[in-house]
């Protein structure tokens, strides 16, 4: 077995020099294996987070530089009023605090909009925060590769991508998607679909509709719906409550 | 006479333009009273009153003050809920959205002169009228039942007190004793609603009298997600539940509450707990409105939920006979938005979008063993028609059960949060 607190350091000298040259503290707390938590963070996490250099948010928050940060702090991301009040309440991400979020994230904040039913795997989470926090030691610490976003989910034409929502239609349509999802974007069992950015929703019901992303309901929904009504939804519930 | 007429018509019309524009005539703003406070009236009384901004004045009128939702009671008797998570009440449509809530009945309608007669004497003026009564039980359906015998024998097939007490009944029930449901003919509320109740009577049965029966009398062939069931009923409950179908006189039926015995095509069994789920109508108030066929049941436009016999009624749920959807809280609610658009475009002028309907209706059939069925809808000249369906499949694996048991919480939650926040 080898000693926890040197992997985290072994780790970013193969994963990232710029890392490695920092002077990197000595922690309290035993890290997992970041290389495992890239890993996890490519299943678990990168579809709706990106970290890296020009990171942005997506449908959740960039997670440059969590570690340390108050919780709702990025200026422009909607976050959930839950976590807004957490993050007034002065809560700071920390590990033990992210750790309990990822295992759980009703758990600890019951109104998010992060539709994540949690990762039960104590190892993993540590592993996964060792990933995560590469890329909060400092901003000089934050590996210079791409942003781990993914692509789209889809690969679909200009047009489709390039069609501007009716919103009124989309609220009507929308009317259908409320009665499971919730349109105060709280997620209990169903996901949260508000402020979605417009290309991800689009891939996302393109994908239902493709039969790419398996879910009878979904699939079916998703099956009578043009390309213009998917953009409608999309403008919808992107700015749901403006 | 023509000249007379035609001048009447004019000033309808001219009044009609200024129900049209509220703003420049507050006093006139159009009325709609909701009778009915479930899926279909609670949702058509909140998208009435939130998408109008106030330019339509909105009456609900729900003699409850606490409404139980019917849809998931089967978890509380199943022991998975607690009654007081199906409850829910009307202060936010009032204090959120500006809707005049009124719990009273509704004992008359006037449709000559667009009035409703609340029991309580008030009379209450409408432009449109949304009928959403649920269900009444057509008399005499299971002779020797009738709901003055329904504490010995509960329907629990309206949520609350039968609920609380078809539970206490289950769970005192004599060691080895045996439960019987007489199941209702078509259409009924929640087709799957009698088997998945069979389902959490089980499991209640299993866990505290796991000798006891169960003596299913039901007098269709088939039934909503059968397969399912019966997979779900050898696997978790072996041996404990017997179905009698119309092949063995099913549809031959009697009860005699006081000697607890159930009649069955001249075979006379004893029971010790009995849920009569009788054959079903619309609610009262459509019948007395006279917008109910022979069937007993509101024919509705399936374009936009409109009565087929007054053009200023809309009817909806389990009222409503428009096709191929379900009598569900789902359709209901799918059905209400619907029509709340037809509503808004008639008497305020709103863009007019075509309907679209769906439903997806959850089943419990074990702890964390949920199912699914759903269809999408598309409206035709004769009806409400299936478009495209799902089912669950027998033998998936339990991560996808439970997962689709996880969904539907997240369904309710949904659902109580569009009709009541």
């Amino acid at each position: 077995m080898i000693d926890r607190t040197i992997i985290p350091l072994a780790l970013a000298l193969v994963l990232a020099p710029v890392v490695a040259q920092a002077q990197t503290p000595a922690r309290a707390i035993d890290l997992g294996d970041a290389e495992n938590g890239a890993e996890i963070w490519r299943y678990e996490c990168a579809a709706c987070h990106e970290m890296g250099a020009g990171a942005v948010d997506g449908i959740g928050p960039h997670l440059n530089s969590i570690f340390g940060r108050r919780a709702a702090a990025l200026d422009g991301f909607p976050y959930s009023e839950s976590i807004r009040r957490m993050g007034r309440d002065g809560m700071v991400w920390d590990f033990r605090r992210l750790d309990a979020y990822i295992a759980d994230p009703y758990a600890l904040v019951s109104g998010t909009r992060m539709s994540y039913q949690g990762l039960d795997n104590a190892q993993e989470r540590a592993d996964l925060l060792a990933f995560i926090r590469l890329y909060s030691d400092s901003p000089a610490n934050i590996p210079e590769a791409q942003p781990t976003a993914t692509r789209l989910e889809i690969d679909l034409p200009d047009r489709v991508l390039a069609i501007s929502g009716d919103r009124e239609w989309g609220e009507y349509l929308g009317n259908e998607c409320v009665t499971c999802h919730q349109a105060s974007g709280a997620a209990s069992g169903i996901p949260s679909i508000t402020y979605w950015p417009e290309p991800r929703f689009v891939a996302a019901m393109h994908a239902y509709r493709e039969g790419l992303r398996p879910h009878q309901v979904m699939q079916t929904i998703a099956r009578r719906l043009t390309d213009e009504d998917i953009a409608a939804l999309a403008a919808y519930f992107a700015t749901i409550d403006d | 006479m023509l000249l007379k007429r035609r001048t009447i018509l004019a000033g309808l019309t001219a009044s009609s333009a200024a129900l049209a524009a509220p703003m420049l005539m507050a006093q006139a703003r159009p009325r709609v009273v909701v009778i009915g406070g479930g899926s279909g009236g609670a949702t058509a009384a909140r998208y009435l009153a939130r998408d109008s901004d106030g330019a339509l004045d909105v009456t609900l009128v729900e003699p409850s003050r606490m409404y139980y939702t019917c849809y998931f009671s089967n978890l509380y008797l199943g022991g998975f809920w607690d009654i007081d998570d199906l409850a829910h009440g009307y202060g936010s449509l009032a204090a959120s959205h500006g809707i005049n809530v009124v719990h009273d009945w509704a004992v008359d309608v006037n449709r000559d002169d667009r009035t409703v007669t609340l029991a309580g004497g008030d009379v209450l003026p409408y432009d449109r009228l949304v009928l959403s009564p649920g269900i009444d039980f057509v008399e005499d359906s299971v002779p020797g039942w009738s709901v003055a015998s329904q504490n010995r024998m509960p329907h629990a097939y309206k949520a609350g007190s039968q609920t609380e007490l078809l539970k206490a009944q289950v769970e005192n029930m004599r060691e080895g004793g045996v439960f019987a449901m007489v199941a209702p003919p078509n259409p009924y509320r929640c087709p799957p609603g009698p088997y998945e109740r069979i389902s959490m009577v089980a499991h209640v049965l299993t866990e505290r009298n796991p000798t006891a029966k169960i003596l299913l009398v039901d007098p269709k062939e088939s039934y909503s997600k059968q397969a399912l069931f019966e997979e779900g009923w050898a696997k978790h409950y072996a041996g404990m539940i017997e179905r009698v179908g119309p092949d063995f006189g099913a549809d031959n039926v009697s009860v005699d509450p006081e000697a607890m015995t159930v009649d069955i095509d001249g075979v006379v069994e004893q029971v010790d707990v009995c849920n009569v789920i009788p054959a079903q109508k619309a609610g009262r108030i459509a019948q007395i409105a006279g917008i109910t066929n022979d069937a007993g049941w509101a024919p509705v436009v399936p374009a936009n939920m409109k009565s087929r016999m007054d053009d200023n009624i809309f009817v909806l749920g389990d009222a409503s006979q428009q096709g191929d959807m379900p009598k569900s809280g789902f359709s209901a609610n799918s059905q209400a938005k619907v029509a709340a658009n037809a509503i808004r475009h008639e008497l305020l002028d709103a863009r007019l979008f075509p309907a679209r309907y769906a439903n997806t209706c959850w089943s419990l059939i074990a702890p964390g063993d949920g199912v699914k069925v759903g269809a999408s809808y598309e409206p035709t000249e004769d009806r409400i028609a299936s478009v495209e369906g799902f089912i669950s499949s027998t033998g998936e694996d339990a991560d996808l059960r439970e997962q689709t048991y996880a969904e539907s919480i997240g369904w309710y939650n949904g659902i109580v949060a569009d009709m009541f926040t």
